[in-house]
């Protein structure tokens, strides 16, 4: 009893790291466009915690190439990392500015800073900023098994395209 | 009642609130079969339905049933809600979806349900099916055709059109929109209704996810399209129709768009 307690409030602490974390791309001040290289927080492995980052200091090192640095703090040996954020991008969708974790030469993790107003999460899978595509709304008519839309009411079905399907295969 | 019609079967239930309409195609399923399946939709409906005061969810809101105390179904179902709400950024929140602040996990527990459905089917040796429950859908093998089944996204304005047609096998389908109901989904994460969007129809492998990623998408408005693409674009894709008149879709998702003088959609999505 005593040890499952124990795993309930380390879950329990994990999900409220994890709240916090979704919470802090917002509030991450935006940074000067160019690279900046930030010593990586005391923990030995990479975070993707933005907010770790938040109170270190960014030494601006334009032009030169990003030097990993090892993380301290801990007592176990890890491979030379770095946290690295890139520059302030205008997209479509808003500004976006990734930062990247690199441990042993190898990307270990995305993280987006800076995020279009609305987003919250901070883990993004890619670098690249997903394409949407786009055209004018239209109406049609088309041969079709089923019909997906937004919940509708058994009243609302009656009347539904998903009805009329049923009845035809019914009939 | 079911209905056998050119080797398919049929079966209309009113359950959940909706309607939930069953296609089979061969290899066919007993009776008996289908008949479980609706007897397990309605027993769902009963334990987990917020306007029945006797259901295991009305018990846990008062208060008078402990979560640990609950059965596995609704114990699994909330932990799965509680995933949702940190994957989404609160987008899906079944704790703060409605405006008293209660538990409503009916936003997954759909979804969930004809999930199990389906289970039911396949253990029962079917392979090619469609389950419909309210515009929501698991789609399994192919159609009668021998194709992809073809799945017309409803146009928000007109109840007897289309916007476009998906041809997808082994898929679920959903859409959460404002044209049914009104504007019942709120943002949870301001209270405030959801705006940007008419509709939004999420493909992916679960009815479940998918269905609460349409709402979570739909509430998150275009952005939404965005968040979906990049943390779950590998198996998931949207497709939405915007307030002023546009159709905005995730590249994942001409994998299955049936395109008008384009080689048809496989329906097959890319491994």
């Amino acid at each position: 009893m005593p040890k499952r307690g124990i795993a309930a409030l380390a879950i329990t602490a994990v999900a409220l790291v994890l709240l916090l974390s979704f919470k802090t791309p917002d509030v991450v001040p935006a940074r000067n466009g160019g690279v900046a290289i930030v010593e990586p927080g005391s923990t030995a492995t990479p975070t993707p915690a933005t907010g770790s980052t938040s109170g270190s200091t960014a030494a601006p090192a334009a032009g030169a190439t990003p030097a990993p640095t090892t993380s301290t703090g801990s007592g176990t040996t890890s491979a030379p990392s770095a946290t690295i954020d890139g520059p302030v991008v205008d997209t479509r969708y808003g500004a976006i500015q990734v930062e990247i974790v690199v441990s042993g030469g190898q990307l270990q993790d995305v993280v987006a800073v800076q995020l279009p107003a609305g987003r919250r999460s901070g883990q993004i899978s890619n670098v690249a900023a997903p394409i949407l595509r786009e055209e004018a709304l239209q109406a049609q008519s088309a041969s079709i098994d089923t019909v997906s839309g937004a919940t509708y009411t058994s009243d609302a079905y009656e009347q539904s395209l998903q009805a009329a399907l049923d009845q035809a295969g019914l009939g | 009642m079911t209905v056998q019609v050119v080797g398919g079967l049929r079966w209309v239930e009113h359950v959940m609130g909706t309607t939930v309409s069953i296609h089979v195609e061969p290899p066919l399923v007993p009776d008996e079969i289908l008949r479980q399946v609706v007897a397990a939709l309605h027993d769902i409906d009963r334990r987990f339905s917020t306007y029945k005061p006797d259901s295991e969810i009305s018990r846990l809101v008062r208060g008078e049933l402990e979560e640990a105390d609950a059965s596995p179904d609704v114990r699994h179902v909330i932990a799965a809600c509680e995933h949702l709400a940190i994957a989404t950024g609160g987008a899906f929140d079944a704790r703060r979806h409605r405006a008293d602040g209660r538990l409503d996990p009916s936003g997954f527990v759909k979804g969930w349900a004809i999930e199990e459905a389906a289970w039911q089917l396949d253990a029962a040796g079917g392979r090619n099916y469609c389950i419909n429950a309210g515009g929501d859908i698991v789609e399994r093998g192919l159609a009668a055709t021998g194709m992809p089944w073809r799945v017309g996204i409803r146009h928000p304005d007109h109840a007897d059109r289309i916007a476009a047609v998906l041809a997808v096998s082994d898929r679920a389908v959903a859409t959460s929109g404002d044209y049914e109901r009104g504007r019942h989904i709120t943002d949870p994460r301001t209270g405030r209704a959801a705006t940007g969007l008419r509709s939004v129809t999420v493909v992916g492998p679960g009815l479940a996810f998918t269905d609460a990623y349409a709402t979570a998408v739909y509430a998150m408005g275009l952005d939404g399209l965005t968040w979906l693409a990049t943390e779950r674009g590998v198996d998931h894709a949207a497709y939405a129709i915007t307030d002023d008149g546009r159709a905005v879709w995730t590249e994942g998702m001409d994998a299955y768009l049936v395109r008008e003088g384009r080689s048809p959609a496989s329906g097959v999505p890319p491994t």
